[in-house]
């Protein structure tokens, strides 16, 4: 799968998962950005070497995925890209820091070994609380949570339209380069000598589409505000879920 | 070179995105008030082209391996820094919740290492400088490789310092500072290729849409014409102005035969052949010694300047129309 048909993809397997009718799902979207921002400020605040303190806020991921009927393993891959550049950093951490804490058996534990786990499992459970709540909940639900914050209406309408119009740039950028690479079998890439033909075209065309765009909005009624529809109250059930999460969250960095 | 949320403690998570949101702030009353309509949705498409563009492999020749545009030098060369910035913070946005490409967290520090340096300082700095006067594609290269190059140096070194003053790595400063910042280096500099190459495109096919390049400009632009015609004026001003500053000395090949005989010039045997070819030079040659036959005077080593870059082009032409002339028919044809 290149990367294209791999990134469209992903991008449709995430608003399946975000379209279910779940109890998670239900949840007011600004409690559960309140939470999961919550959550992974508590978990990268542990000290370097609170490996123990860092295990027990494993509970969060462990609990939504069980509730949340998650595949764990769809999770796996969204670690690619945050681990190797965690790992790279952390990986130093035992040659600079060779300060004896335990032994096991034959084997001498020092602090940068510790500090190095604790780097890494702060990396996975951080990925794991965003990837918790994109598949729970939608980009235009979370819009409309940035809005209730009060986050300008004129950077929350271009996030939602980027977003809207990924999707259809992605199979055209995917339809361009599947076209290129039939005339050119056996190249990997695109030819610098087409960087600029290539990536200009659909440069171009997207501009000529962000044109048609704005006059088929406009004709809709478009003027400058995006009006989101659905239950913008926070109910009882939301709150119960903030207090309780909040608490442990709490109690989990001060035990 | 996104930021990942275990790499960053909460403070400087939350001064970071102070930081953008005052970038964020300011940015979005300018946009306000340029009152265009269409900028939003523009933005929003903008946004969405760089995500997709950025999925494109650009294979770099020689290495076997691929690099990608810079989408925030791009964008501002498009977009102006505003509105550049905002449809960066989206597109990092979605990368994060979506794929995962840096975190909740971090957003406030991505969106000032790679929106910030990309949008403000890669147009205040480098675009809008470089673009003054009249533009060229020569400038647009040398503005995109720049930018890129820079913006992506700045907001390496940032990475570094939010790192280090994070707690997070052993790493002394000077070997995370020394690994990050070459690799960012041929990183930029491919990037900035790569977006060069997209925006001469644009600036050949519409102009218009450039920031700071005007469709005036756009038709004064230089044509194959205009350029034979300045290389011309170049080569007669170089061969009859620059050349009488020319330096006396011997040159390489004469200076070391000079070296190894003591002498400049080695002495022909007298035979027939060498006293013949020589009596042809001396009556042939219109200007010995770059000037006019007995006679030492300037003029005619301008003179001889002005005559040699004539004859030069003179035998370029007539050898293209040779070739021209006993190209391949099928060739011909084609054509």
């Amino acid at each position: 799968m290149s990367k294209l048909d791999h990134a469209l993809y992903e991008i449709h397997h995430m608003d399946t998962l975000a379209d279910k009718d779940q109890w998670l799902n239900r949840i007011h979207p600004l409690v559960k950005l309140i939470v999961t921002v919550s959550y992974i400020a508590v978990t990268v605040s542990f000290h370097k070497y609170s490996l123990a303190g860092l295990l027990r806020m494993g509970v969060y991921p462990a609990a939504l995925f069980i509730l949340g009927d998650l595949s764990f393993t769809d999770t796996l891959k969204r670690l690619r890209i945050v681990l190797p550049l965690v790992c790279f950093i952390g990986l130093f951490n035992p040659f600079f820091d060779r300060q004896p804490v335990t032994i096991l058996g034959m084997f001498t534990v020092t602090a940068g070994m510790i500090s190095m786990v604790t780097l890494m499992l702060k990396g996975i459970f951080s990925v794991l609380a965003a990837y918790l709540l994109i598949a729970s909940t939608s980009i235009e639900k979370i819009c409309s949570a940035l809005r209730m914050i009060h986050i300008p209406s004129i950077l929350v309408t271009q996030i939602l339209l980027t977003y809207r119009y990924i999707s259809l740039l992605l199979e055209e950028a995917g339809r361009i380069t599947d076209a290129y690479s039939l005339r050119a079998p056996k190249q990997k890439g695109v030819h610098f000598k087409v960087w600029g033909s290539l990536a200009g075209q659909l440069l171009l065309r997207s501009m000529d589409r962000a044109e048609a765009v704005y006059q088929s909005m406009t004709l809709r009624g478009y003027r400058g505000e995006f009006y989101h529809g659905g239950n913008t109250r926070i109910s009882k059930k939301d709150t119960a879920y903030l207090l309780v999460w909040s608490c442990l969250f709490a109690a989990l960095k001060l035990i | 070179m996104h930021m990942a949320d275990a790499l960053i403690s909460p403070a400087v998570a939350g001064t970071m995105y102070a930081c953008s949101g005052l970038a964020a702030a300011y940015s979005i009353k300018k946009v306000r008030l340029e009152t265009d309509p269409k900028k939003v949705p523009v933005m929003g498409v903008m946004g969405a082209f760089v995500f997709a563009a950025q999925m494109i492999n650009f294979t770099i020749p020689g290495t076997g391996s691929s690099g990608h545009l810079c989408g925030g030098m791009l964008l501002t060369a498009l977009l102006g820094p505003y509105a550049a910035f905002l449809t960066m913070i989206g597109v990092l946005l979605i990368q994060c919740l979506l794929f995962a490409d840096g975190g909740l967290l971090a957003l406030g520090a991505n969106i000032w290492n790679m929106a910030f340096y990309g949008c403000f300082l890669g147009y205040f700095l480098i675009w809008r400088p470089i673009m003054s006067g009249k533009t060229g594609k020569s400038k647009i290269i040398c503005a995109s490789v720049l930018g890129s190059m820079i913006t992506l140096q700045m907001g390496a070194f940032s990475v570094t310092l939010q790192t280090l003053a994070s707690g997070i790595t052993e790493l002394p400063f000077s070997i995370f500072a020394g690994t990050m910042q070459p690799i960012h280096l041929v990183i930029g500099f491919v990037e900035g290729l790569i977006t060069a190459a997209v925006l001469v495109f644009v600036y050949e096919s519409r102009p218009e849409i450039l920031m700071d390049v005007t469709a005036k400009e756009a038709e004064g632009r230089f044509t194959f014409k205009h350029t034979l015609v300045s290389l011309c004026v170049v080569a007669l001003l170089i061969g009859g102005g620059l050349s009488l500053f020319a330096s006396s000395h011997p040159d390489g090949l004469e200076w070391s035969i000079e070296r190894i005989t003591g002498s400049g010039e080695l002495d022909a045997d007298a035979s027939a052949p060498y006293e013949t070819a020589g009596r042809v030079q001396e009556t042939t040659s219109l200007l010995p010694d770059y000037a006019f036959k007995e006679s030492d005077s300037l003029l005619g080593t301008s003179f001889s300047g002005i005559i040699g870059s004539l004859a030069v082009l003179g035998v370029c032409v007539g050898a293209c129309y040779i070739f021209k002339f006993f190209r391949h028919p099928q060739k011909k044809e084609a054509k």
